[in-house]
């Protein structure tokens, strides 16, 4: 399993790398700072990390022989892994239908991708404009890069999910104990893993991609 | 007990055809892996051929310039990871667990799964010449030749399909033989006794582990690309080329290391066991080794000397690629000090093995020829790159493979591959491989670009072009003589006793073809060499004789056949082949593989009734 | 003779150590009592024919390298490509030096210790440190020796000398080379040149380098080794050449299908030629005379060749300073005074032009003028014998 994760980080790490070869390149927006919700994006990651001491807990609770408090916290691991993928479904959403709206009269302070809509757009006698314009994989680098290495991850924790319910519904049909634990401590390992890459993820794109400086 | 499993009887096949598709017995699928390789492997050199026909003299026009472009992106890619990297596989699968003292590797399902993923990816990659041509943008692919803009056919889809599955039985194996030398050596078999082939498969593993991700995003982006509209490689939308450069060479780097540190390995076999001496150095030489396999990862931009990333990179890379000389050159010279005092034995193996040495120099010579970043400059891109690799590829990995194959063929099939036919046939290739590949130093040097498919008359190539094309044919010569005289052989050829070499690792303590259990008592390890140790401390009537008892094999509790890991593998095909061209029969190879995983999942290692008795 | 074994590398040291020693020294002094005479001299012959080979490989390399070929690496005209050969030679005599010790020592080895009827076990000696620590610092001085060399020229070759010279802007397309000078009298506007080089003789001068589609590299063999030419990543190098003459350049990073047929020529000349040439290059192109060049000059713009190929040199630079996209095909203006055609693959004669302009494909497969030119791919609009006639008359008369 280490040299899985071993090998899995090489996955990510490339991911990664190719995100920040590519960082700030795009030829044409939505750019970070324009799709980005830190507020929302830092609820589900505090929900990911949550899921991580729930797992915790649950196999603490199966070496100490409590089935049923295992099952409690297993269950709850799965669930905000769930909430997790729920709310990065509902970002992808958001994104794929970026929403601008712009006054043309008095346009205020806008980014660089709301500057060129702003000139395309409010043309003479365009008051306010509203449209949507969207961030897919296809629209710039990225939107590819972003999407490729998010949705990697969301795979894994999609994987990570099934894994678990699949140990929870075993326990449920033929039984769980200490000592025929399925190898909980792999698939814990596995969650843990998944969790800690996305904590970079979290720092790397979106922290990193809003905060100027970087 | 319960079963999810589907309601499919195990499979019982003793031998026949299905046998040999269920088999989860390591010999086998080493076997099956050695025997495709190496047809996949003439095929490559098929397509050489064509090539050096094609190149034989000036303004030829023998096939067109688009076709030639496939072939030699099919010959790279063909003898890369369908040629040399499957037959290492073989020898891994074959002997690691008879060297380490085990029954089997730790996942005997997952292996079988490795075998019929390659051939997955084999077929799919040999199916694009027919079906719409063969991918024509180098092995190396560069972007952004092969986006889709400017390579619209199917073949560079076939391409990269057929890596990613490759890729696929590539990180299944390699996990598979990592755990095995860490958890299923023999008891006493400490890391630093372990045979120096196992060791150099367990680092070889473990670049592999650590290098085919990197190549497998960089092909699933290309894909992205390809498929669904990114823009990873699209130039217009900003994209770096020089981007798939840095992870195709972050991988291919090591790559070249997973290409020869297997044949290092089969060479530090070899060497003592005909020199009647320990390999000289043991601790340097796994140094070395381990050391190779480090700095692997840290020369990869000397690929790239000519992109431009400024002299300072390219002084560094210059620097750390010299420096591997350091750890290549301490293993020959290890080999030396082993033969040093030695009685050397020249039976072929030994041929293959010293042949290989004496290659592998002049290869590493012209390495560091051009690692020299400003002299490569002009030899980048040009014939004396090509033979360079081919010095290395050839001359060293073919070689040591070729001289393993001679050195393990009696515990493989228990009769000698022919002697006399060896000795000449090693004579042929050897000659024949400096006929063709060295000629090509001063094409290069005369400013041959490589990858040209023809070349005006009077530039000076005419010669040298036709000396190649010459020693090709000797190549062939000697392979075909090999060929037939490996088939003659396996059917008839003169019986061999458990031990025929004398040999020192305990994959010679065992009967040959070894039994299907390999050792009917796990041995206990004391030294390094034990096997030769154990022989000299007792009677020679320990020696173990050909066809072995195989009494005692009855309770031997092994896992059994499945059908498996072969379904999951269409699956796999199946589905590689619809993304290409429609997403309903991808979800049909997709539902394949799925059925073949959750299958596999649910079936327990060996049937409860029949493992009863345990 | 059973051998024992230890990993105790101090008693080892001691058993064997001497034993290898002295051998080792006795070699070393080709001392006969140590060594039996009759393998003292197969020693000698051998080492006598393993030189006679090498000096034989080492005769045919030197031959090998005629420095009269067009792209042969050892007839240098210039400092980039001097200092590559230079450092060249330095590795390749380290690289010979190497080759003859290790190689004959292998062979040596080999045949001395071949084994001889009636051997026993050899002695199982596992290994003599002094030795193994002398073989690892060996090959890293060589390496250091070549390390320094390669450093010092790697930088020396990436900074232009003279920066400020004149700067061409080389621009790849599959299959061929843009080349824009700068105009000698306005700043703002470029010459546009294709598949053809001039350089005025012993100036600096540097290349920026450019690509439109793929990846290509840039490579005069006797002037200076290549530099990629990378699409969204500018690559500069330096020339020079001492020489005046003609001199072959071509593509050698992998483009596509017509890569082999990539190449260009450098002309070298004086530099009061050099001006006159560029000055020539800056004028208007020729106004059609005869009948036959005015029917193939409105031929030019019916058939859609002027949508690729401009027949004005002059290019402005953008306000910001920077090169303006040209159109896809080469530069017409003055292509009857370049000295090859079809990026140097036809010699410039009017067979080549028409075999050009009739079947572009047959020339350079793939290319795009044989793939989407009307004339091409629309057979209701293809070319008649006449109609190739007066093209061939117009272009012939763009000198």
């Amino acid at each position: 399993m280490w040299v899985f994760l071993g090998s899995d980080c090489m996955f990510f790490g490339t991911l990664i790398a190719t995100y920040l070869v590519y960082k700030n390149k795009s030829i044409v927006g939505p750019y970070p700072i324009d799709v980005f919700d830190i507020p929302t994006t830092s609820v589900s990651t505090f929900v990911l990390l949550m899921s991580s001491m729930s797992m915790v807990l649950s196999y603490a609770a199966l070496r100490r022989g409590r089935i049923k408090a295992f099952r409690i916290w297993l269950a709850s691991t799965a669930i905000m892994g769930a909430t997790f993928l729920a709310f990065q479904v509902f970002e992808f959403r958001e994104f794929a239908v970026h929403h601008v709206e712009i006054d043309c009269v008095e346009p205020g302070k806008l980014t660089e991708f709301e500057t060129d809509i702003f000139n395309e757009f409010c043309t003479e006698g365009v008051e306010h404009y509203e449209g949507s314009h969207g961030l897919t994989p296809a629209t710039n680098l990225f939107g590819t890069t972003f999407f490729t290495l998010t949705g990697f991850h969301g795979a894994h924790v999609t994987l990570g999910v099934i894994w678990l319910l699949g140990v929870l519904l075993y326990s449920f049909k033929w039984g769980i104990t200490p000592d025929r634990d399925l190898d909980l401590d792999l698939a814990a390992l596995y969650w843990h893993f998944v969790d800690i890459v996305w904590i970079i993820i979290f720092t790397v794109v979106y922290l990193f991609g809003v905060f100027e400086g970087f | 007990m319960t079963t999810l499993a589907l309601p499919l009887p195990r499979p019982t096949h003793p031998t026949g055809i299905w046998s040999w598709i269920t088999t989860i017995d390591h010999k086998r699928i080493g076997i099956l892996y050695g025997v495709t390789a190496f047809i996949l492997f003439l095929t490559g050199g098929v397509e050489a051929l064509l090539m050096r026909v094609q190149l034989a003299a000036p303004e030829q026009d023998i096939v067109s310039a688009e076709v030639f472009n496939q072939l030699f992106t099919m010959h790279g890619t063909t003898m890369i990871f369908l040629a040399i990297m499957p037959l290492g596989a073989a020898f891994f699968n074959f002997v690691i667990p008879l060297q380490i003292g085990a029954r089997d590797v730790a996942f005997p399902r997952l292996n079988a799964f490795s075998y019929w993923t390659f051939l997955a990816g084999a077929i799919m990659l040999k199916l694009s010449w027919f079906l719409g041509g063969a991918p024509n943008a180098g092995w190396f692919g560069y972007a952004p030749l092969t986006g889709e803009a400017y390579n619209p056919g199917h073949g560079i889809d076939f391409w990269m399909m057929s890596l990613q599955i490759l890729g696929i039985a590539s990180l299944a194996a390699a996990f598979n033989f990592i755990v095995t030398i860490i958890n299923m050596r023999a008891p006493g078999m400490t890391l630093m006794r372990m045979p120096l082939f196992t060791w150099m498969t367990l680092v070889t593993s473990i670049l592999l582990v650590l290098a085919f991700p990197v190549i497998t995003v960089a092909l699933i982006e290309l894909m992205f690309d390809r498929f669904y509209g990114t823009n990873f490689f699209v130039t217009q939308a900003g994209a770096s080329p020089v981007l798939w450069q840095h992870l195709f060479w972050v991988f291919g780097h090591p790559e070249v290391y997973i290409l020869i540190l297997p044949a290092l390995g089969i060479v530090s076999e070899i060497i003592p066991t005909f020199s009647k001496k320990p390999l000289f150095g043991y601790p340097v030489v796994v140094l070395s080794g381990v050391i190779i396999g480090f700095l692997g990862w840290m020369v990869w931009s000397h690929h790239m000397f000519t992109v431009g990333l400024g002299p300072v990179a390219n002084s560094v890379f210059a620097a750390t690629t010299m420096a591997i000389a350091v750890p290549t050159g301490v293993k020959i010279f290890n080999y030396m000090g082993t033969m040093w005092g030695g009685s050397i034995d020249f039976k072929t193996p030994m041929l293959y093995a010293i042949g290989f040495v004496f290659l592998f120099i002049i290869g590493g010579l012209s390495g560091v020829m051009h690692s020299s970043a400003a002299s490569d400059a002009q030899q980048q891109d040009t014939y004396f790159i090509i033979a360079h690799i081919h010095y290395v590829l050839f001359g060293g990995s073919i070689m040591a493979l070729l001289g393993g194959i001679y050195y393990w063929f009696p515990k493989i099939t228990g009769r000698f591959l022919d002697e006399k036919m060896g000795q000449i046939t090693f004579w042929i290739i050897f000659i024949g491989m400096n006929i063709t590949f060295f000629p090509m130093h001063f094409l290069g040097l005369d400013g041959m670009p490589r990858r040209i498919n023809t070349y005006p008359d009077g530039m000076g190539w005419d010669l040298w072009n036709a000396v190649a094309t010459a020693g090709v044919v000797f190549l062939f010569v000697g392979l075909a003589m090999f060929t037939v005289s490996a088939i003659r052989s396996w059917r008839n050829g003169k019986r061999a006793s458990g031990d025929p070499w004398d040999g020192r690792t305990l994959e010679w303590s065992i009967a040959s073809p070894p039994p299907e259990y390999n050792f009917e008592e796990i041995p206990t390890v004391h030294d390094r060499d034990d096997w030769w140790s154990t022989k000299r401390r007792r009677a020679p009537a320990a020696v173990p004789v050909a066809g072995g008892s195989g009494e005692n094999g009855h309770d031997i509790h092994l896992p059994q056949p499945s059908y498996w890991p072969a379904v999951v593998s269409i699956g796999l095909l199946v589905g590689g082949y619809g993304l290409i061209f429609n997403v309903a029969v991808a979800a049909i190879g997709g539902a394949i593989a799925m059925i073949g995983i959750y299958a596999w999942s649910f079936e327990p290692v060996n049937e409860p009734d029949d493992g009863a008795a345990h | 003779m059973n051998a024992r074994r230890s990993n105790d590398a101090l008693h080892l040291d001691r058993e064997i150590g001497p034993l290898v020693d002295s051998v080792v020294e006795a070699v070393e002094r080709n001392d006969r009592e140590a060594i039996p005479p009759q393998v003292n001299t197969r020693k000698r012959g051998s080492l006598r024919l393993a030189g006679v080979v090498l000096l034989g490989l080492v005769a045919v390399v030197m031959s090998a390298c005629y420095p009269d070929h067009p792209q042969s690496t050892f007839d240098i005209a210039g400092p980039v490509a001097r200092s590559q050969l230079t450092l060249f030679y330095w590795i390749f005599w380290a690289a010979v030096f190497v080759f003859v010790t290790v190689g004959g020592a292998l062979i040596y080895v080999a045949i001395r210790f071949r084994r001889r009827p009636g051997d026993g076990d050899p002695v199982q000696t596992h290994g003599h440190t002094k030795l193994e620590i002398a073989w690892t610092i060996a090959p890293a001085l060589i390496l250091v020796v070549v390390a320094i060399p390669t450093i010092l020229t790697v930088f020396d070759n990436a900074n232009s000398p003279d920066p400020d010279g004149l700067t061409v802007e080389a621009t790849a397309h599959q299959w061929w080379f843009e080349f824009r000078y700068p105009h000698p009298t306005n700043e703002n506007e470029q010459i546009v040149f294709a598949n053809e080089l001039h350089l005025p003789v012993n100036k600096v001068v540097n290349v920026n380098l450019h690509s439109e589609d793929v990846i290509h590299s840039f490579w005069i063999p006797k002037i200076a080794g290549k530099v990629d030419m990378v699409p969204n990543n500018d690559n500069n190098m330096w020339i020079q050449s001492e020489q005046l003459g003609e001199f072959y350049g071509q593509c050698a990073e992998f483009c596509g299908e017509s890569h082999s047929k990539m190449k260009f020529r450098v002309i070298v000349e004086s530099q009061e030629d050099f001006d006159q040439w560029l000055l020539a290059q800056a004028a208007p192109a020729v106004e059609p005379v005869t009948p036959l060049q005015v029917k193939g000059s409105e031929l030019f713009r019916s058939a859609g060749c002027s949508g690729c190929h401009a027949t004005s040199a002059i290019m402005n630079l953008a306000p910001d300073g920077s090169q303006l996209k040209g159109r896809r095909g080469p530069n017409l203006t003055h292509v009857a005074s370049r000295g090859r055609l079809g990026a140097g693959e036809l010699p410039q004669n009017p067979e080549s032009f028409r075999l050009w302009v009739s079947d572009p494909g047959s020339v350079k497969p793939g290319n795009i003028m044989a793939t989407e030119g009307k004339p091409y791919v629309d057979p209701d609009s293809a070319l008649s014998e006449q109609d190739v006639s007066a093209l061939v008359a117009y272009l012939r008369s763009l000198k």
